[in-house]
């Protein structure tokens, strides 16, 4: 089975800074993938490689089968590649439903996108919002308005870098049943800081440290790692 | 103001002037109507593509030279008419090209078309010697092109447009230009390229070229400021060089920003308005036209940023919100708050 | 071989008029990001000082040298308190509003001064090289486009002030940290940028017609040269300025004074497209 996702020997230099090493990561169709990592660990960079806003210095990128290593700005969003930017991105002019009828609209049809509209605003809750200026939101509403306009093209695979971010507990654990709700089709990788996050959805953890994966498997052996517990908490070993 | 309001009242004044006002009258207020049309294709550019054109002046005075040169060849206006749009349009459709598939920022964006504009002065500019022909129309060089045909009935050369009939034409275009873009901006497209303007990372990612949108919204600006060039040189059957200059340019500019960026009626309000100012200074002695409109242009710039018609729009909301906010609850929040960007803007006003 | 010499000399002048031209406008986009579309005016505002600091009397040296930059340099520091400081960040706004004030200016001075063209004549006569003649002004003002640039080398590198406005350039914040103001640095910067504004303007007294809307032939190549240089001041300042000189003058050699402005202007376009950073965004970079 094709990779919905897959990087081979992917490599960035910035100036003198090995930001990302040789690194081989695989994801399957409709599975969900956290990556972790310490400050400096290179998430970000990896985050920005899978999305083209970064072009590898070496290796390749792979979408279903297809090379996506050297793209234009748009063509992964066009190609099903839907993508959470860690600083909000919207059209913060515009109201709640202009922005996920904008999304909607590039793959449906003008009635389509106001039926799928409708039903993503459902999903994400944010139906009592739609006339809202996006702009006038609580971070928070922020965020879940942007997995809805993220999911209302229906990707195949979405990215998420730190959907859980600036968020109260409630907000967190809401965020984590969309997730695991969007999970049931659409392949989802996301890139996390926040443990207690990582435990309410991750089923397979990848973690990065100074650019290279260093553990690939599930959350709790991930946590009891102590390789990993080094570069978090400093711990040495025994 | 809503679209109809607008398109309404233009229709009225479409066929009540003439009826009203003397041939001489129609003649000044037919030359406010095309550069009103001048004026809102930078509007829209502008405050609805986000792209900021230092040079929209190039391609009206494209129009106005091509139609020129083309009526003098042809005997006949109605393909002149065509490629006063066309030829523009092509001009814009390249250099937009050329920025915006370059990547190019708002700032050079505005430096590149400036250039432009100059390039374009400083040829024609020197094509002064009879040896500067383009078939038989002489390019005339800083003196211009005189004696331009008015455009007649198609098929008719013999029958050339009245006074009144230019009038009529020039209102109809207009008209025309406003509602093919209010119709544009509420459409798929229309509403991809206020996005792109808004945040244009975000169009991107999801996988709308912004690039196209904005080369699409350049070339039809380009296309309306030739449209509007055309019917300068049949109003006063002459054009010339100063039209590609920096003075024509910086007005175009200063239209929309007094009249509103981010509506349509705005560049119209503020071109009549800047028109009939810069007359009225024309007939005294002691200030300067530039001195007015430079200073206009920073007192705007700095204290009404927005421009008379969204101003006026947010005064009158801010007015009849205050009527209403005594039943309103206070715990809902304000959804379209009086500062609202572009599109809300675009929506209610026109 | 006189004509060859000739023609390296006109290339020269035409690279050091650039320099000269842009060097206000260099000082103020690169360390304040301020887009001054008034640049012209105030060349125009020099050059007006310059004939009347020598209708007073004074020499043409001093005129050119200490009355023209100075004062340019006061109506510098009026515009920037009254006006470009509202703006900062805002770098469409200050195109706008120094368009605005360009024309102002052009509007005040018309009132003041009328339209008609006032001119001070070139001095140091000619030189001949071989069977050509060259004005004496032409080797002075590449003297002082190579002092200009030797000066502003040394004042970024070795003054205070130059180690103040590179960093508040790299870090406006760093520069409030360290108990320096930068809206002092801002109005400091303009002030210097505008003086240098005006002393091109009062340099080029002698040879253009001063007319109040002298500066619009100005503005456009200024720019050009400022932003197709790229971040580093003078790295940028002198190698855009030597690029698009020696193309504007062998186009004019070539054809015409007309194509050769249009040839500067066309490369311009090109090399914006091919290097949007400018030059020093790609080349020499890190320099100064």
């Amino acid at each position: 089975m094709t990779p919905v996702i897959e990087t081979r020997n992917l490599n960035v230099h910035f100036g003198g800074v090995h930001a990302t090493r040789d690194v081989n990561f695989k994801v399957a169709e409709a599975e969900l993938r956290c990556v972790i990592g310490p400050n400096g660990a290179g998430k970000s960079t990896f985050f920005k490689l899978l999305t083209g806003q970064v072009k590898p210095t070496s290796g390749q990128i792979l979408f279903r089968g297809q090379d996506i290593s050297d793209m234009q700005p748009h063509e992964p969003g066009r190609l099903g590649i839907g993508i959470k930017t860690q600083v909000p991105s919207l059209f913060n002019g515009l109201s709640v439903w202009e922005n996920i009828w904008l999304s909607a609209r590039r793959v449906n049809t003008a009635e389509q996108s106001e039926r799928i509209t409708r039903q993503t605003l459902e999903r994400v809750g944010m139906t009592a919002y739609r006339d809202t200026i996006a702009g006038l939101l609580a971070h928070g509403l922020r965020q879940w308005v942007e997995i809805g306009v993220v999911i209302a093209a229906d990707p195949p695979l979405i990215l998420l870098d730190e959907p859980a971010a600036g968020m109260s507990d409630a907000e967190v654990a809401r965020t984590a049943e969309l997730i695991l709700e969007i999970n049931r089709q659409h392949a989802l990788v996301v890139v996390e800081h926040d443990m207690n996050f990582i435990r309410m959805i991750a089923k397979k953890v990848t973690v990065l440290h100074q650019g290279a994966i260093i553990k690939e498997d599930m959350p709790d052996r991930i946590m009891s790692d102590p390789l990993v517990q080094q570069i978090y908490l400093g711990k040495k070993p025994h | 103001m809503s679209a109809a309001l607008s398109f309404g009242i233009g229709i009225a004044l479409l066929l009540g002037l003439p009826g009203v006002l003397d041939d001489y009258t129609l003649i000044q207020i037919t030359i406010y109507a095309v550069m009103s049309i001048l004026g809102v294709s930078l509007g829209f550019i502008w405050g609805f593509g986000g792209i900021l054109c230092f040079g929209q002046a190039a391609f009206f005075g494209l129009g106005s030279y091509t139609y020129a040169i083309a009526v003098m060849n042809m005997g006949d206006s109605t393909m002149p008419f065509l490629l006063a749009i066309a030829v523009p349009a092509v001009f814009a459709m390249i250099l937009g090209y050329v920025i915006f598939y370059g990547r190019l920022s708002d700032v050079y964006m505005g430096v590149i078309t400036l250039t432009v504009t100059l390039i374009l002065f400083n040829l024609i500019n020197s094509t002064a010697g009879p040896e500067w022909k383009i078939g038989s129309a002489a390019l005339g060089g800083f003196n211009g092109i005189p004696a331009i045909p008015t455009l007649n009935v198609p098929g008719q050369p013999d029958n050339v447009l009245s006074p009144k009939g230019l009038f009529d034409l020039t209102f109809v275009c207009l008209l025309v230009v406003y509602l093919g873009l209010r119709m544009l901006i509420s459409s798929k497209i229309g509403r991809v390229i206020v996005a792109a303007k808004e945040n244009e990372q975000r169009v991107l990612l999801l996988g709308y070229d912004a690039r196209a949108y904005k080369l699409f919204s350049f070339t039809l600006g380009g296309a309306i400021a030739g449209l509007a060039g055309c019917l300068f040189a049949n109003w006063g059957a002459f054009t010339s060089p100063t039209i590609f200059g920096l003075a024509q340019s910086a007005q175009i500019i200063i239209w929309v920003i007094v009249g509103g960026l981010g509506t349509l009626v705005g560049p119209i309000v503020g071109c009549v308005a800047i028109q009939w100012l810069t007359m009225q200074i024309g007939t005294q002695q002691i200030f300067n036209s530039n001195l007015v409109l430079g200073a206009i242009l920073v007192v705007f710039v700095l204290l009404v940023p927005r421009g008379i018609v969204p101003s006026l729009g947010s005064l009158a909301e801010w007015t009849y919100g205050r009527l209403r906010r005594r039943k309103a609850s206070s715990s809902m929040p304000a959804a379209r708050a009086g500062a609202a960007p572009a599109m809300a803007a675009a929506e209610e006003s026109t | 071989m006189n004509l060859a010499l000739v023609i390296v000399i006109q290339v020269l002048y035409a690279m050091a008029s650039l320099v000269i031209i842009s060097a206000g406008l260099a000082v103020i986009f690169g360390i304040m990001k301020v887009i001054n579309l008034a640049h012209g005016e105030f060349m125009m505002l020099g050059a007006y000082a310059t004939i009347g600091a020598i209708r007073l009397g004074l020499s043409l040296w001093v005129a050119m040298f200490v009355i023209a930059p100075i004062a340019v340099g006061l109506v510098g520091v009026v515009l920037e308190r009254l006006v470009i400081r509202r703006l900062y960040g805002r770098m469409v706004d200050t195109m706008l509003a120094t368009w605005g004030l360009s024309l102002l200016l052009v509007g005040v001075v018309t009132s003041i001064a009328g339209n008609t063209t006032a001119g001070v004549s070139a001095p140091l006569g000619s030189f001949s090289i071989g069977t050509y003649s060259l004005s004496g002004y032409t080797p002075v003002i590449i003297a002082v486009a190579v002092a200009l640039a030797l000066v502003i080398r040394w004042v970024l590198m070795r003054t205070q002030l130059g180690l103040i406005a590179r960093g508040t350039m790299q870090n406006p914040d760093m520069a409030n940290a360290l108990g320096i103001s930068p809206s002092l640095v801002y109005s400091v910067t303009f002030a210097v940028g505008a003086a240098l504004s005006g002393l091109a303007g009062g340099l080029l007294a002698p040879i253009t017609g001063v007319v109040p809307t002298m500066g619009a032939a100005f503005v456009a190549k200024a720019f050009i040269t400022v932003i197709g240089g790229g971040p580093a001041i003078l790295a940028g300042l002198v190698s855009a300025s030597a690029l698009f000189g020696a193309i504007n003058q062998l186009a004019t050699f070539v054809t015409t004074p007309v194509f050769g402005e249009v040839a500067l202007l066309v490369a311009a376009i090109v090399m914006l497209r091919l290097l949007p950073q400018g030059i020093t965004g790609r080349f020499f970079k890190g320099s100064l």
